[in-house]
């Protein structure tokens, strides 16, 4: 008990700590790279999010973009249809893909396997063209989602990138950090016994179905955050912003992470945003067609996703030994 | 011209399933392995027809080294391994069952003999020719499983607990069958089993594995009177 | 009139569903892997079919290539990039997750590398019959001759993949390999082979659903990737294990959508396409087809 009440305490000043040095950071670097901190942190949120559904709880989602997209719309209609603060628009982002992932998690629970697989795929695809059909939803247009200019307190100097950073370090740090402590918790033991064996861990008197749920839930609240504050960043919120791709990139932020675990999880998200600058630097200095500009990220995130699963398939540095007993056929 | 394991250890990650085990059963033999749950038999000879990697030792069938080769390669030289859990495709019919070591023999008109040959042992699978494997009652498809090595033509036959969770009678009709293929066919065969008092009592030979030990080795008539090994070993 | 017209369109869009499903559920049964990258296999295909169009004017040659490319790809595919992953990525919980985003992966590659040779632009394939609809009195039909090839090389080439299943040595191996591997490894059979095998048949499979897709619309690297969530679903519908599923899947989505599109709207094609698959899978949870759960647990 006394190091459990320990562990957490050194994690609370861990991401304390983290976020002072992020604070730090973001006064010495400029806009650009505010910018792109913004969206690292974004992503890091996402595949948390991930790493706690299917890590954890076993349930490998190809549909985070549809959870993201529920909270982006959430936040966007909120801070735009009813003119609310923005901080209410990201707690409503929170609350109602909560509650969206509460549905589809329950009607999924009972899916394994690639049947769960397809189901978010598809979700993926046809929640945000669902957008298109309902005019209130802004249709190709999409909403706008503007957070407003940093307090005048925060001085002149202080730009709209950087506030976008704050934001969007301050959000994520805190639900990440919610989202450590309940992976340290009970939950996250249950949830790693019936991933690793649901027959097991029902006979031992965990409800299976109640823990899937309750993971597709709350992975989808802080999906959805995510989702909201991708919409920020990009300021208004359509279909085309939740492509498929999204729910693959960060598929594979998570993957680079390696998915067992939380602690990579920046890692991961920094790959995302830094890839595309490699790809460009590459291309320049290739002094390069448009065409290989057009294929060489895509090229390289999927060799980085296809090297990592076939060199440290449980992430980097991490290179637990488990062994499960091989099914008899 | 003899089955002979030397030094066999196999680990399962950090659990060492089998330790350090030696034996022999020569051409033509029934040698029986006994033991408990968990004695590893099942991984003995798992890694003896190549579907698991040994760690170290060895074991040569006819002078040639068996270990680490794919199971095809081994099923096709006449090393048929009948895997415990009446190992049938319950997906297929009696008939594709049985069939499926004639997919690759060139010869048909053998394999088709071999075919009736076991429809003579086991009279009961002509009559349910083209039924699904999976309706087939435990001690018919124990038959089938047996009956699918035989049309591969073993050499050496390893059974993996050929009477779980059957009944006595069957069990003995089973038994038999066994020792009738021994004789006739001249099949060298390695009988694991759990139920140790009918196994010795058809076999030429007894192997007595504990903890993935060797504990005893000896003439199954001898083993079949040897009250320490009775007591601590055959539970009787 | 206007539901006979439905009909007609979902008969031809339901055929390529299928095909596509198909090459997934023969990748699936065989290797127990969603194979992603089927996406990206069947455009490359589809190139060098597009290819050999161009070169030969001959459309046939070019789905004659097409088909040939795919089944190579597929077994070169399984040959060295499967078998490796399998033997690296053995247990743990990893193995839910390593196959799905090896083949995302690998699909991601191979687009890259198509759009990096063929560029992004889209091109065109011209069929060897008019696109046009038949007409009957003074109507169109929304259904022609592009149309009826389709229909008719889809079940001809179903109805050569049951007799390859039902009637031959090699269709048994698969079977038998894809139920059990190890009993299969433990008569003899050469499992790996035949499971490259299967790879090669379903990237045929994937080639020829390519270049029929494309003849009805147009080629770039991403041309695939609807099908491939389309073939994916009906897959799932019809029970990944089952061919006749597949097929069966690929008809239901395939009249579906086209029946919410005719008298729903034109943008309800992929809520469609997930109502459908939600109803199918609360009713049954291993889709329609499905044989004796818990085979393997
Ligand atoms: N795939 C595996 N992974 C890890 N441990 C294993 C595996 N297979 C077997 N073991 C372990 O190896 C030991 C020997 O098992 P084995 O199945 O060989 O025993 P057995 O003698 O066949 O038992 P039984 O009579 O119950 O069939 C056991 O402790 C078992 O838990
Ligand atoms: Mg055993």
């Amino acid at each position: 008990m006394q190091s459990r009440f320990d562990s957490a305490r050194k994690r609370f000043i861990a991401f304390v700590l983290l976020g002072w040095i992020l604070l730090l950071i973001s006064d010495r670097v400029g806009e650009l790279r505010n910018y792109q901190g913004a969206f690292v942190a974004m992503y890091s949120l996402a595949i948390a999010c991930l790493i706690l559904l299917t890590g954890y709880s076993g349930q490998l989602s190809l549909g985070q973009g549809a959870l993201m997209a529920v909270g982006g719309y959430s936040a966007a209609l909120t801070a735009t249809k009813l003119s609310w603060h923005p901080v209410v628009a990201l707690i409503m982002a929170v609350l109602v893909a909560g509650l969206f992932g509460l549905i589809i998690g329950f009607a999924v629970a009972r899916l394994s396997g690639p049947y769960l697989s397809g189901t978010t795929l598809a979700l993926a695809i046809a929640l945000p063209s669902l957008a298109n059909t309902f005019p209130s939803l802004g249709a190709e247009e999409g909403i706008i989602f503007d957070v407003g200019k940093a307090p005048t307190r925060f001085g002149e100097a202080f730009s709209q990138y950087k506030w976008f950073f704050w934001i969007s370090a301050l959000a994520a740090l805190i639900s990440i950090w919610l989202i450590a402590n309940l992976l340290a918790s009970k939950f996250g033991r249950n949830w790693k016994a019936i991933r690793d064996n649901q027959t097991a861990a029902a006979l031992s008197g965990l409800n299976p179905g109640r823990l899937k749920v309750t993971a597709f839930a709350i992975s989808s609240a802080f999906s959805g955050l995510a989702g909201a504050l991708l919409v920020m960043l990009i300021s208004a919120v359509s279909p085309s912003a939740f492509p498929l791709s999204l729910s693959f990139l960060i598929l594979t932020g998570a993957v680079v992470t390696g998915v067992y675990n939380l602690r990579g999880v920046v890692f991961g998200a920094l790959v995302l945003v830094v890839i595309p600058e490699i790809a460009d630097a590459v291309v320049t200095s290739l002094g390069g067609s448009e065409r290989l500009t057009s294929t060489l990220p895509g090229f390289l995130v999927s060799l980085l996703l296809i090297l990592a699963v076939l060199f440290t398939p449980n992430g980097p540095g991490h290179l637990i030994h488990f062994r499960k007993k091989n099914t008899k056929k | 011209m003899t089955l002979v394991v030397n030094d066999l250890t196999v680990d399962h990650g950090s659990i060492r399933a089998v330790s350090s085990v030696s034996f022999t059963v020569p051409t033509g033999q029934l040698a029986t392995i006994i033991g408990a749950n968990g004695a590893g038999k099942t991984t003995l000879l798992r890694a003896l027809s190549g579907l698991i990697q040994p760690k170290s030792g060895s074991a040569t069938w006819q002078s040639n080294s068996i270990l680490n080769q794919p199971p095809e390669r081994l099923a096709r030289a006449g090393i048929l391994h009948v895997a415990d859990g009446k190992s049938v495709i319950a997906e297929l019919s009696v008939k594709e069952n049985l069939s499926l070591p004639t997919l690759w023999q060139r010869d048909k008109k053998s394999a088709k003999s071999s075919l009736d040959s076991v429809f003579q042992i086991f009279p009961r699978l002509a009559e349910r020719i083209n039924q699904n494997a999976g309706t087939l009652s435990g001690g018919e498809r124990q038959m089938l499983a047996i009956g699918r090595a035989i049309v591969a033509k073993p050499k050496l036959l390893l059974l993996d607990e050929p009477s779980l969770g059957l009944a006595p009678l069957i069990v003995e009709q089973i038994f038999q069958t066994i020792k009738r293929l021994q004789t006739e066919m001249k099949l060298t065969v390695v009988l694991v089993e759990q139920n140790a008092m009918s196994a010795l009592k058809i076999a030429d030979e007894g192997i007595v594995l504990n903890l993935g030990k060797v504990v005893a080795v000896d003439s199954a008539q001898k083993l079949l009177n040897d009250p320490a090994v009775k007591a601590a070993y055959l539970g009787f | 009139m206007k539901l006979f017209d439905t009909f007609l369109t979902g008969l031809s869009t339901g055929s390529i569903y299928s095909l596509m499903s198909i090459a997934l559920v023969l990748v699936w049964r065989s290797t127990r892997v969603i194979n992603f990258a089927q996406a990206g296999q069947a455009v490359l295909s589809t190139y060098v079919g597009y290819e050999i169009i161009v070169r030969t004017n001959s459309f046939w040659f070019g789905l004659i290539a097409a088909m040939i490319a795919g089944a190579a790809i597929g077994a070169l595919i399984d040959f060295f990039f499967m078998r490796a992953l399998f033997k690296r990525v053995k247990s743990g919980p990893i193995v839910l997750v390593a196959p799905v985003v090896a083949t995302l992966g690998l699909l991601g590659i191979i687009q890259a590398i198509t759009g990096f040779i063929w560029g992004l632009d889209n091109k065109s394939i011209t069929p060897p019959v008019t696109t046009g609809g038949f007409t009957i009195g003074d109507r169109t039909l929304p259904f022609g001759p592009l149309n009826l090839l389709i229909v008719v090389a889809v079940t001809v080439s179903l109805l050569i993949l049951a007799i390859i299943f039902q009637r031959t040595n090699i269709g048994l191996s698969l079977r038998a390999s894809a139920f059990s591997p190890e009993i299969s490894k433990l008569s003899g059979i050469k499992v790996d082979a035949i499971r490259t095998f299967g790879w090669a048949l379903s990237g045929a499979a994937g080639g020829l659903a390519g270049i029929l897709f494309v003849s009805n619309s147009a080629l770039n690297p991403n041309a695939m990737d609807v099908l491939l969530v389309f073939g994916f679903v009906s897959a799932v519908i019809g029970g990944l294990d089952s061919l006749i599923g597949a097929v069966a899947g690929g008809f239901v989505l395939g009249m579906a959508i086209n029946f919410a599109v005719a008298y729903i709207d034109t943008q309800m094609i992929f809520p469609t396409t997930f109502l459908i698959l939600i109803l199918v899978l609360l009713l049954k949870p291993s889709g329609l087809f499905s044989r004796s759960k818990g085979r393997r647990d």
